[in-house]
């Protein structure tokens, strides 16, 4: 079928349901609204309003009741309506959700799915633009994926819900419905930890994810034009992160840049600068660079441009890298 | 006291000015006929201003905002009673209460419109900028109060939300800790039935909001919140215990969404017109036009007059937030410490040679 991102996503989740009654979801507006990116549309008529729960406002709770649906042998895949509405749960995750397994020596997992649209480009209001993804990648005991494509969308959501380990599951709302993908109509799945090459090249390593994927993809085609050959590493999981693809890549080009939406300060860039400094080291030509969000608040969508990464950044840190 | 008249959980409910507008003379609060004329304007203002914000946002030339349709009677009712020196934590649909304030209406659009220069309250306003996240301003508003008593102030503190906003757990935790440290706090729920598509049978299993109250150790109180003059009159004498060090109390003032959560959702897809055109039967403004009238303070010449005036300020505050300054890259960069990190600077530089190399 013919999908955009958040139809993948909803028939990930509707084959989901069909093929494993444990799984349940719930979350705010995700029922008859169909939620409001309409990711579960239809869920409810379908399933019921003992599987498509409607909660009431509170994303603590959502997040508390969903680790002990999934203690008792469910599978629970909760929406948070935005990240920026996460941190009233924030406390299960990174007190309970991530650890569980690891308290109860594992006795009791927290096999549950938190499913929440973030990031920058929808000239949203204020919370409903930020990325904090390396807030969770930061966390022992979380696996942290990002599509960037309906194809990914529908095989990482699949892989996540029977995933034995927690997934916080970003999905990049920019993106939502600006590509649409042939995809399988059957259920399958995109393996979690594995990295996807993107686009092969010779010259340097792109490492994006999430909706920076399209923009280092525009940044690559505008350095094809100056006979750049970029290669875009797309890491659909942040954490754990797939070292080998990545450091397989940079080993060959030489050089990396990374690309995130986040600020710099702290980002997941900071991370992958290091890992390519502890293990490739003599192996590059020019220092890793990272063009990122700055250090501040996401400005309102006046000025959200100020913020925003866009291929034009992207080429001027390809340019930076490869004048080294 | 309407507050110990009242009880939440005989299911009683405060209306002064019933739906035809006929008046219980024996609740009438004490209001001069120009303060019953400045809140009717207060009301048809923020009705004109929210009717615009709507067709701007239809037109492009407004962000995503969430209308006030419905809510004059709770908004302008509310905080009419607020004297200079208290404080008011009004969450994200608020339009009535900000403007009685005294809020600048331009100000207000250029918000919504996505410049961060609008939530810069004009320095002589003790308001606190509007809450997205929902109920977490509830917490806010009992540390202020509490820090008016430990300063000694009379002064009480006025917080805002909706129904859906009962049941995070901001709201337990605030209410909780009014009740403890007996703060001077007023907490007005403007339940409007709906939370995007939930409805307030599905918020909580309790017959009311107000009765949430008494599980905290402060009365409660619910109100028609439709009625102007309910509002008032509750939420005046509960800033008055407040300010007296008797205590918080909650306030329920029962009314409806009549617009879109936000112009990004659609209601007709989750409830029944015709639950809306009962409610439009119950429109704050007209009955409060009736009761104007049979006081001799309203006539088709005074309602054209509030109306004109009511247009012309809007068009006025339009034209101002519009031709506001878009932010400069410093604008949207300086506030984030109080000294700019070397870093941090270095990162304005970057974006400031980005955008004068994209103008060449």
């Amino acid at each position: 079928m013919i999908a955009t991102m958040v139809q993948a996503l909803n028939q990930a989740l509707a084959q989901e349901m069909e093929r494993d009654p444990r799984v349940v979801i719930l979350g705010e507006d995700i029922g008859v609204d169909g939620g409001v990116f309409r990711v579960t549309e239809g869920l409810i008529q379908k399933f019921g309003d003992r599987r498509v729960l409607d909660t009431p406002l509170a994303e603590s709770g959502i997040i508390g009741a969903a680790v002990g649906m999934a203690a008792f042998g469910l599978r629970p895949v909760a929406e948070i309506q935005f990240l920026g509405f996460i941190y009233p749960g924030f406390n299960h995750i990174i007190s309970h959700v991530a650890r569980l397994r690891n308290r109860t020596r594992g006795r009791f997992t927290a096999s549950l799915v938190i499913r929440t649209p973030y990031g920058a480009g929808l000239r949203a209001l204020e919370h409903h633009s930020e990325s904090t993804e390396a807030l969770f990648c930061q966390i022992p005991g979380l696996t942290v994926v990002v599509p960037s494509t309906p194809y990914d969308a529908k095989g990482l959501l699949i892989s996540a819900i029977r995933s034995e380990d927690p997934v916080i599951f970003l999905e990049p709302s920019r993106i939502y419905r600006a590509e649409k993908q042939d995809i399988p109509d059957e259920p399958y799945e995109v393996p979690l930890r594995q990295a996807r090459i993107v686009k092969e090249g010779k010259d340097l390593t792109i490492l994006a994810w999430g909706a920076m994927v399209p923009v280092a993809q525009k940044a690559s085609d505008l350095a094809a034009k100056t006979g750049v050959s970029p290669e875009i590493l797309d890491l659909r999981t942040l954490s754990p992160l797939d070292e080998e693809a990545i450091l397989v890549s940079v080993k060959k080009t030489g050089r990396a840049l990374v690309v995130h939406e986040a600020p710099k300060t702290c980002g997941l860039g900071a991370e992958l600068a290091a890992l390519i400094n502890e293990h490739a080291l003599l192996n590059l030509e020019a220092p890793i660079t990272r063009i990122t969000g700055p250090d501040i608040t996401i400005p309102l969508p006046k000025t959200e441009d100020y913020y925003y990464v866009n291929p034009e950044r992207v080429l001027q840190g390809i340019i930076k890298i490869m004048e080294f | 006291m309407l507050i110990e008249k009242f009880d939440p959980l005989k299911g009683e409910m405060l209306q002064i000015l019933d739906e035809e507008g006929r008046i219980k003379t024996d609740l009438e609060p004490r209001l001069t006929a120009e303060d019953l004329r400045k809140i009717y304007s207060l009301m048809v203002m923020t009705r004109a201003a929210d009717l615009k914000a709507f067709k701007l946002q239809r037109q492009g030339r407004m962000g995503t905002y969430a209308p006030s349709l419905g809510h004059e009677a709770c908004q302008v009712g509310t905080a009419y009673p607020l004297q200079k020196d208290d404080w008011v934590f009004p969450y994200f649909r608020d339009l009535g209460g900000c403007l009685t304030l005294g809020y600048p209406l331009s100000d207000y659009y250029l918000y919504w419109m996505g410049n961060e220069a609008g939530m810069k309250a004009p320095e002589h306003l003790n308001i606190f900028p509007l809450a997205i996240p929902v109920a977490s301003q509830i917490p806010h508003s009992v540390g202020a109060g509490m820090a008016a008593a430990l300063q000694n102030k009379k002064i009480a503190v006025a917080t805002t939300f909706g129904d859906g906003a009962t049941s995070e757990g901001d709201f337990h935790e605030a209410l909780n800790f009014a009740g403890v440290f007996q703060t001077p706090n007023v907490f007005v729920c403007y339940n409007n039935q709906w939370a995007i598509s939930t409805p307030r049978s599905h918020q909580t299993a309790a017959k009311t909001i107000a009765q949430k109250a008494v599980a905290y150790g402060f009365p409660g109180i619910a109100v028609d919140g439709n009625d102007v003059l309910a509002v008032y009159a509750a939420v005046k004498e509960a800033l008055d215990r407040a300010r007296n060090g008797k205590g918080p109390t909650l306030i329920e003032a029962v009314t409806y969404r009549m617009g879109h959560h936000t112009t990004s959702d659609d209601a007709s897809k989750y409830r029944l017109d015709v639950e809306v055109k009962e409610w439009e039967k119950k429109d704050p403004l007209l009955r409060f036009r009736i009761y104007l009238k049979s006081k001799r303070l309203w006539d088709e010449s005074y309602e054209k007059a509030v109306q004109d005036k009511a247009a012309e300020d809007v068009e006025t505050a339009v034209a101002k937030a519009e031709s506001a300054p878009l932010p400069s890259p410093e604008d949207v960069f300086i506030s984030t410490y109080k000294q700019m990190p070397p870093k941090l600077t270095e990162q304005l530089k970057d974006l400031t040679d980005l955008l004068k190399e994209g103008q060449k």
